[in-house]
């Protein structure tokens, strides 16, 4: 439902970016060295010289027939490029997440069934810093551990798994404290209900209990969490792929703003809050799929 | 967790007082380039070294903690300020404009927030106002959601009732009898999200986003030196120890006051 109106907040800024900018918007987004016809075509499609409703009405047709503007730099179009890098963004957000979600659960599982102990405190102080400590800087010092010191792992580029790991694990880092705090929460609850009393008091060992019938209730939010999360890992990106030079679409977006070369970040901002939304909107989707209770709850709301 | 919570506010008040007093501390201007002395690893002379411009490191993580500490600061005010506004008049008007507010703080909310502030910065030129803004253009939206929750409740005590039966105004009952009632809330999400402040403060600054060089920020300076990592790397440990033990501070104080005041929040 949000999606509408999302996309046109998007569409506003980027639209007010771009008369903003000194220059041409025509030029800047077909290039410099287009044919004269081209831009004298996109010019009465924009109406550059009608009011702004209209114009803007333009520019949003333009996006959705993917026409994005080209570099100042390279010239290429800037979608061409988004739809190229988009598959090695996908497998460094995948990358982290494998690695986040078991260790995250893990940690979350552990804190909550030792309530109030040491390990849960220490998992507490473990997934704050999580949380705290900045992506490219711990990127920099994993990078200079186990890459420019211990020489495990290439320490930039983009290619097989050797260069996927250590973004990965940097990526993971927040996710990882996230996913452990909300399972633990879950795990918390789930284990006070009366269910599991009764599942326990049946006899049923406690590795089954954990397994089957906390397990089960505790990823609804979970999954749910690690959906909506996915806005910060586009965050995370821009700044771990930048580091490791992994050819993603966070790399591009830096490299956009290095050279102010505004079509590529524009659709670089584009392109990552619509994936956001639409990752957002198939969460939502599954969420009441999955768990009826919370359709009724809102609907009695 | 009390403990840590009272240590996180002591270590806060160090770096604060450290940096509001950085003349004292070190003789050095945190500008000026030495060349005689480039890359200087820690020592005698300069506790934490010396950059690829010859400046001293104490002194420009001492001052650049002015500017983190001040951005998160007023970011966080402005960010209260605009959220409580909004939040107090759409709980309690309800209606229309409680759906319309409700709608948009859900929109801002969708938004990568990161892409977000790099919008922002690039259509007002980047600068230490402009990051102010990009952060509370975002940091609003968790305070006005808290604020209409809990003016929604509000509404309908008995006080409030009192107060409309004697004939106050409505921008009475907002701001004399509503708003000191969001006071504790607003401080308990202001310390749950100022570590989340420092970081995006941090990461704008790393993309060169932030305060322009050679103002130094804990961010700028990671990125200047991430090309000497391996030759010099105490010149990007430092300021991210300084950013990470910050937030770190910042998170553990905001979890302290949310425990303290039983408040469930998320997001």
């Amino acid at each position: 439902m949000l999606l509408i109106p999302l996309l046109f907040g998007i569409t506003l800024l980027t639209f007010t970016l771009t008369k903003a900018l000194p220059g041409d918007p025509v030029l800047s987004m077909v290039g410099e060295r287009a044919q004269p016809e081209v831009i004298e075509k996109i010019r009465r499609e924009l109406g550059t010289d009608k009011n702004i409703l209209i114009q803007y009405l333009g520019y949003v047709k333009l996006l959705l027939e993917g026409e994005f503007g080209r570099s100042y730099y390279t010239n290429r179009k800037v979608f061409d490029d988004l739809v190229l890098k988009f598959p090695n963004t996908l497998r460094l957000a995948f990358g982290a997440m494998i690695i986040a979600i078991p260790v995250g659960l893990f940690f979350g599982f552990a804190s909550a069934i030792k309530k109030d102990t040491l390990i849960d405190r220490l998992i507490f102080t473990v997934s704050m810093t999580g949380l705290s400590i900045p992506v490219f800087w711990s990127g920099l010092l994993i990078m200079l551990f186990l890459s420019l010191q211990l020489k495990l792992f290439p320490p930039s580029g983009t290619g097989d798994i050797r260069f996927l790991i250590l973004p990965s694990i940097t990526l993971s880092l927040p996710a990882l404290a996230t996913i452990s705090r909300v399972t633990r929460t879950t795990v918390i609850e789930i284990i006070d209900m009366p269910f599991i009393t009764a599942v326990k008091a049946k006899g049923m060992s406690g590795m089954r209990i954990h397994l089957i019938h906390v397990l089960k209730n505790a990823l609804i939010p979970i999954i749910t969490l690690i959906g909506l999360d996915f806005g910060s890992y586009l965050n995370g990106a821009v700044l771990t792929e930048t580091i490791f030079g992994w050819d993603g679409i966070g790399r591009f977006t830096m490299e956009g703003i290095i050279k102010r070369d505004y079509p590529v970040i524009m659709g670089c901002v584009i392109i990552g809050t619509v994936i956001v939304v639409i990752i957002n909107l198939v969460v939502d989707v599954l969420y009441h799929f999955i768990d009826p209770r919370i359709r009724i709850h809102e609907d009695s709301r | 967790m009390k403990t840590a919570g009272k240590i996180s506010i002591a270590i806060l008040i160090v770096i604060s007082l450290l940096s509001l007093f950085a003349p004292f501390i070190t003789k050095y201007d945190p500008d000026i380039i030495y060349l005689d002395s480039l890359k200087e690893s820690p020592g005698l002379k300069h506790p934490l070294g010396t950059d690829a411009k010859g400046r001293d490191m104490l002194a420009r993580i001492l001052y650049g903690g002015r500017i983190s500490m001040c951005v998160a600061i007023i970011a966080a005010v402005l960010s209260m300020v605009i959220g409580l506004i909004v939040g107090i008049c759409s709980g309690y008007f309800g209606g229309k404009i409680d759906t319309a507010v409700t709608a948009f703080i859900d929109l801002i909310l969708s938004f990568p927030a990161l892409l977000l502030a790099i919008g922002i910065s690039i259509i007002f030129s980047p600068g230490i106002y402009t990051v102010m803004i990009a952060i509370a253009a975002i940091g609003w939206a968790p305070f006005a959601r808290i604020i209409r929750g809990n003016v929604l409740t509000l509404r309908e005590a008995n006080f409030i009732e009192a107060a409309r039966s004697i004939g106050c105004s409505n921008p009475r009952i907002l701001f004399v009898h509503l708003m000191p009632q969001c006071i504790p809330l607003l401080l308990v999400i202001t310390g749950m999200k100022m570590g989340g402040y420092i970081l995006t403060e941090a990461a704008l600054s790393f993309l060169g986003l932030g305060v322009q060089p050679p103002t130094a920020t804990w961010g700028s300076m990671i990125n200047a030196s991430r090309a000497y990592i391996s030759s010099a790397p105490w010149m990007v440990f430092y300021p991210g120890i300084m950013i990470a033990l910050t937030a770190f501070c910042f998170n553990m104080l905001g979890d302290t006051l949310r425990d303290k005041y039983g408040l469930k929040i998320r997001g």
